[in-house]
C-alpha cells in the first residue's frame, strides 16, 4: 500500500526549532536530498562529536508527502543523550545526519484509485501521536473519504502535541473526531476525572470493529500493550492491528 | 560522510567494545513488535520443521526433552540498543536439525500471529541458534514472544522469531515480513546491516 522510498544518508539543516509542549520541541528541517515519506515512517538521526563519538536514535516524523521540508517532534526523555541535546542545544542553521525514511508497515497512504480504503483508528499514548499526526494530515490532504478518527491519551492538556493543527482538522471536511483522554490532569470543566485509559472508555471512544478499521497504536509499551489487547477483544482481527512501542519494558 | 554537529558531547562512560557500530547500552528490555502480542499455551503450542522432504513437528514436552542449554549473549536491536550478557535457556537448533534431511540453504521463521523473518541455514547451525523459552531466569513473556523464540543472537533480533511456530526451508533466499517492510535481509549487527 506504500511506495517504496530508499533509504539513505541524508545531510539535513535546522529551519526552525520551538516548543511543542513543556518537555517537547518540533524541529523543522531542510532536507535537500529527502525523497519524501509516507505518513508513519521514521527516521534515523545521527549525531557526531568533535573527538568522533557518534549517537543514533530514531524519531517518527510528523510531515508526510513528496517535499524535501522533515518536521520532526522531539520529547525530552530526562535521562537521554540525544533527546536532551536535540530539545536544549539544537538550533536553527545546525546540521545533522538523517538516514530514511524508514518502515513500511506503520504507515499509511492515500488509496490509488478504484480502491475502497478502510476506516482507519488512531490510537496515541503521549508522544506516541507525532505519526499518527502524519497520518491524519496526510488523510486530510487526500480525497480519501473513509472515516479517520483518533483517540489520544495525554498526561495534561499543555502536553498535547500538534494541538492547533488537531484542532483544524477536528473542525475540517470531513472533521476528525479527536477523543482526549488525560492522565494526570484534565482542563476545568472537564467531564471526566483524571486517570488512565480503560477498557469501557476505549470501546466508547473508537470505531466499532465490526466497521473492519485499520487500527494503528503508537505509545509507550505497556500502553500500546493494554490497548491492543482490548482491541482484540473487542473483536478486532489481529492483522488489522498495527502496533510501535517506545520506551523499556 | 559523518561531521561534527555544533554542541555534540554525548555522554561517556557508554562506549562498550561489544557495542555495534550505531548502538547504545540499554539495561531495560525494550519491544519491537507490529501489532498485538498473541498469547499461546506451552499445551496447544507446537513447533514444525517443514522441507521439501516433508514436516516433523514436536509438542513443548519432545521439543524440551532433546537437551536444555544455558546460553549467556549479547543482543542487539535495529532500534540501536543492545543488551549485553543476558541469560537464556533453550534447545539449540542443531538437536533439532538432527532429524532434519534437507538440501535447502534458507529458512523462513514462521510466527504464532502470521509473522515471518528469512535466516540463511549457515546462520542458524553450528551452535548459532536455539528454540529459547527462557530469559533472564524467567519464562518468556509473550511480550518478549513467550512462550517460545527463536535465538539467533549474532543478527539483529527481528531476526530471532517471537512465538516461533516453525521453520520452513527454502532453496533460495525470501524477504520474510520485516525484510518486505524494509529491514535488511541478512542483519549482521556489526556490518550495520539495519535497511535495505
Amino acid at each position: 500500500m506504500s511506495s517504496r522510498r530508499p533509504a539513505a544518508w541524508h545531510v539535513a539543516t535546522v529551519v526552525d526549532s520551538r516548543p511543542e509542549t513543556p518537555t517537547a520541541r518540533r524541529i523543522e528541517l531542510d532536507v535537500p536530498t529527502w525523497p519524501g515519506n509516507d505518513a508513519g515512517s521514521h527516521l534515523d538521526v545521527r549525531l557526531t562529536a568533535p573527538d568522533g563519538y557518534q549517537a543514533t536514535r530514531s524519531y517518527s516524523i510528523a510531515s508526510a508527502g513528496d517535499g524535501t521540508h522533515v518536521v520532526l517532534a522531539v520529547d525530552e526523555l530526562p535521562d537521554g543523550e540525544v533527546s536532551p541535546f536535540l530539545v536544549h542545544d539544537l538550533r536553527a542553521g545546525d546540521q545533522l545526519e538523517l538516514h530514511g525514511p524508514l518502515g513500511a508497515f506503520f504507515v499509511w497512504s492515500p488509496p490509488a484509485p478504484g480502491d475502497t480504503p478502510p476506516p482507519v483508528q488512531l490510537i496515541a499514548g503521549g508522544s506516541g501521536v507525532v505519526p499518527l499526526y502524519a497520518m491524519a494530515a496526510a488523510h486530510a490532504a487526500s480525497s480519501d473519504a473513509a472515516e479517520f478518527r483518533l483517540l489520544y491519551s495525554v498526561r495534561t492538556p499543555e502536553d498535547v502535541f500538534f494541538r492547533e493543527e488537531l484542532t483544524a482538522l477536528a473542525a475540517g471536511t470531513p472533521a476528525l473526531p479527536v477523543d482526549f483522554v488525560y492522565t494526570r490532569r484534565a482542563p476545568a470543566g472537564w467531564p471526566a476525572a483524571p486517570g488512565r485509559i480503560t477498557r469501557d472508555l476505549l470501546n466508547a471512544a473508537t470505531l466499532a470493529a465490526a466497521s473492519e478499521p485499520l487500527v494503528y497504536v503508537c505509545g509507550p509499551t505497556p500502553f500500546v500493550e493494554v490497548v491492543a489487547g482490548w482491541l482484540i477483544d473487542a473483536g478486532h482481527e489481529p492483522g488489522n492491528v498495527r502496533t510501535e512501542r517506545f520506551g523499556g519494558s | 560522510m559523518s561531521f561534527i554537529t555544533r554542541g555534540f558531547s554525548g555522554r561517556r562512560g557508554d562506549r562498550d567494545p561489544h557495542l555495534p557500530p550505531g548502538q547504545t547500552l540499554v539495561h531495560d528490555w525494550p519491544v519491537l513488535s507490529a501489532g498485538p502480542t498473541p498469547h499461546i499455551g506451552t499445551a496447544d503450542w507446537e513447533f514444525v520443521v517443514r522441507t521439501e522432504n516433508g514436516a516433523r513437528t514436536w509438542s513443548w514436552e519432545e521439543l524440551r526433552a532433546l537437551g536444555i542449554e544455558d546460553i549467556t549473549t549479547d543482543i542487539h536491536c535495529v532500534t540501536h540498543w543492545t543488551k549485553l550478557q543476558m541469560p537464556w535457556r533453550g534447545v539449540s537448533l542443531d538437536r533439532i536439525w538432527e532429524s532434519v534431511e534437507t538440501e535447502h540453504e534458507y529458512v523462513m521463521a514462521h510466527s504464532y500471529g502470521g509473522y515471518t523473518t528469512n535466516v540463511p541455514l549457515e546462520d542458524l547451525l553450528d551452535g548459532k541458534s536455539w528454540i529459547a523459552f527462557e530469559a533472564d531466569g524467567e519464562p518468556l513473556d509473550p511480550e518478549h514472544g513467550g512462550p517460545a523464540r527463536l535465538l539467533v543472537p549474532h543478527l539483529y533480533f527481528w531476526k530471532s522469531a517471537k512465538w516461533i511456530q516453525g521453520l520452513v526451508t527454502m532453496p533460495t533466499d525470501e524477504p520474510g515480513f520485516w525484510e518486505q517492510n524494509g529491514y535488511h535481509l541478512h542483519g549482521d549487527p556489526w556490518q550495520e546491516e539495519r535497511y535495505w
